[in-house]
């Protein structure tokens, strides 16, 4: 172990970080308007993955021009899923639901994904996929700086949208507390199917980098939706700066456990430290006791 | 209640004949096998619904109560230098003790947080527990372990087996059904409709739901173990998988939520079709699809569950029919009227 490993995890986890920023914040946004845990969102990723391996594969569409056909598609898969599924469930056990029927998306996913794929390991290609670069004693390949630009990008684009906008002012207020902002003339159920809409469009970028920095299997999404959901418990439920910060921390932390100790209890810190945190602060770092007041 | 106590009783007895012949019927080792699995998961389902379908807690990490009865039941059984055969049945109740002795500090940790966080607590441990399994010494690592395997015919072993699993099944309905008709059983729903308000009435909140833990976890382990032994195997990601507890889950729900005999309804359909498909189609993942979808329907259709809807359809039919209601008082001991209490 020396300086330069550490230095390599760090910038890995930072890198990599980013990424699972960008498909926490979707998880968290939705969350926050909807009060629903969306399980399918890892399935979602993978979906997104294999969209992007299909474009790249067999049309020869570059991964990240891809993308500005399998965002469009995503948003409006969130959009169909919200208003087919999880405006049906009942407001009394909302959560519990949620996780059933997100959970039924996510296998249903799963299972048309090994119908049509098989169960075989894939891996996204392109020139900036395979080839690396040089920095700081050692090599990394050029997807991972892109794919963390691609993240702040969408990043920035989803703080402008929530920060800056009519829409996103209607979305916090949703946020903050349903009854009242409908009161003041927020239309909520078009809010909620537009942030639905918004949080899975996220996750076909999302799947795009995650298939290119992974080998992925259409059971790839449990894996990574336990990940997304100790993120944004971490972060406190519905805080989307929160999800930013928890996503680098938790990953670099990772990163670097991996190098120090061993690659094989890097995944075991990475949960302990989520009931650490719990344990001293029951709603996570940047949440409040009641986030819905309602 | 009093119309239906007869027949309730009926359907009690018919079901213990059923679980009893069904080997004798079906000597199918293939059927006798699926039987098996199936009763394994009707046990696992309605454990976890004393806990989580009462007390409103959806918990996603039961697959470590069934993983450490699995790998205590084989560690036990290869140490104590258990002969293959009856004798490591014995083990069975060791297994349940050990998942229930698990579950005290596990579920004193999850049981700190509220609902959504409690979900993801929940599903932490369970990814911590397979971690371990694959890493530590003594657990064989992804290579796994191997209980004794005894030398019986494939009739006999699956019947042995298929027993020994209903007599679990037995012990953990009864007191599924005790808990149900208990003051903390009572205690329990209080938390689920109201966790402030039950404090406030007196309910010790932290000791209920912890004990309903550890109770739903037992029945848990003492599964893992004899599905270990049956098996004659087992691994980290077989003990510990997330699609474990997302079924039982799954099975709960279907059924009914919080009534005694909804887990077992729903872990008998689900469970036996998805052998079924494994058995048809082999290793195709399709029946994912179908099973997805099933249960998508099933939870838009009928969210509450099959048995309260169906109860729900009978009581309107009678009254409908100028049959007498049940009595308000004894409506809050079946499973649908406090079902319907709770989803007011």
């Amino acid at each position: 172990m020396s300086a330069s490993s550490i230095a390599h995890a760090i910038v890995d986890g930072i890198l990599t970080g980013g990424v699972y920023a960008l498909m926490a914040a979707g998880l968290t946004l939705i969350f926050g308007v909807m009060d629903i845990i969306n399980i399918a969102q890892g399935a979602l990723v993978v979906l997104g993955a294999y969209m992007s391996y299909v474009l790249s594969a067999h049309l020869g569409i570059d991964l990240f021009l891809g993308l500005i056909i399998t965002i469009p598609a995503f948003f409006v898969l969130g959009v169909a899923i919200e208003w087919s599924f999880m405006r049906r469930l009942r407001e009394q056990d909302r959560v519990a639901m949620s996780i059933l029927v997100t959970y039924a998306v996510a296998i249903i996913i799963e299972g048309i994904l090994s119908v049509i794929f098989g169960v075989n390991v894939l891996q996204l290609h392109a020139s900036y996929v395979d080839s690396t670069f040089h920095l700081l004693g050692f090599y990394l390949p050029y997807i991972y700086v892109f794919g963390f630009v691609l993240a702040l990008v969408l990043l920035a684009a989803l703080y402008y949208v929530l920060y800056r906008t009519h829409f996103g002012r209607g979305v916090r207020g949703s946020l903050q507390n349903r009854t009242a902002a409908e009161l003041i003339g927020v239309n909520v159920d078009r809010v909620r199917m537009v942030s639905v809409g918004i949080g899975v469009a996220v996750t076909a970028a999302g799947g795009m980098v995650f298939g290119a920095t992974n080998a992925f299997t259409p059971s790839s999404g449990y894996d990574l939706i336990s990940r997304l959901l100790s993120i944004v418990i971490l972060a406190g439920l519905g805080s989307i700066g929160g999800a930013l910060v928890a996503a680098l921390f938790m990953v670099t932390l990772e990163d670097v456990v991996a190098v120090v100790w061993s690659p094989v209890w890097a995944t075991l810190v990475y949960y302990a430290s989520l009931i650490v945190v719990l344990s001293f602060r029951p709603n996570g770092l940047f949440g409040t006791a009641a986030v819905r007041a309602q | 209640m009093s119309a239906r106590a007869p027949v309730r009783a009926l359907l009690v007895v018919l079901g213990i004949v059923i679980l009893g012949v069904f080997p004798l019927v079906f000597s199918n080792p293939t059927t006798t096998s699926i039987a098996f699995f199936t009763v394994v998961f009707m046990v696992c389902a309605s454990a976890w619904n004393m806990f989580a379908g009462s007390s409103g807690y959806i918990a996603l990490g039961h697959a470590v109560y069934f993983g450490c009865g699995a790998y205590a039941l084989t560690l036990l059984a290869n140490h104590l230098g258990f002969a293959a055969g009856w004798g490591v049945f014995a083990l069975v109740p060791v297994a349940g003790i050990v998942a229930g002795l698990i579950a005290i500090p596990t579920g004193l940790i999850a049981l700190r947080a509220r609902r959504h966080t409690f979900v993801v607590i929940t599903i932490a441990f369970m990814f911590i527990f397979q971690l371990a399994a694959f890493n530590l010494g003594f657990t064989g690592g992804s290579s796994g372990l191997q209980p004794p395997t005894p030398l019986w015919s494939v009739k006999t072993y699956n019947d042995n087996f298929y027993y020994v699993i209903a007599l679990v099944l037995l012990a953990t309905v009864a007191l599924s059904w005790l808990v149900r008709r208990s003051r903390f059983g009572l205690q329990l729903l209080a938390i689920r409709d109201d966790e402030e308000r039950a404090r406030g009435l007196g309910v010790r909140v932290g000791r209920v739901k912890l004990t309903a833990f550890i109770l739903s976890a037992i029945p848990v382990g003492m599964a893992g173990g004899v599905y270990a032994y049956f098996l004659g195997q087992i691994f980290p990601q077989f003990a510990f998988d997330p699609l474990f507890d997302l079924s039982i889950a799954l099975m709960a729900f279907l059924g009914g939520l919080g009534t005694v005999a909804g887990p077992l309804l729903g872990a008998l359909v689900l469970e036996s079709l998805q052998q079924y498909f494994t058995v048809q189609y082999g290793a195709s993942q399709a029946y994912l699809i179908i099973y997805g979808a099933l249960f998508l329907v099933v939870v838009l259709l009928l969210p509450r569950g099959v048995i309260p809807s169906v109860e729900e359809l009978i009581s309107r039919w009678r009254s409908r029919s100028g049959a007498p209601e049940p009595e308000p008082g004894e409506t809050g001991r079946t499973g649908g009227g406090v079902v319907e209490a709770g989803a007011r």
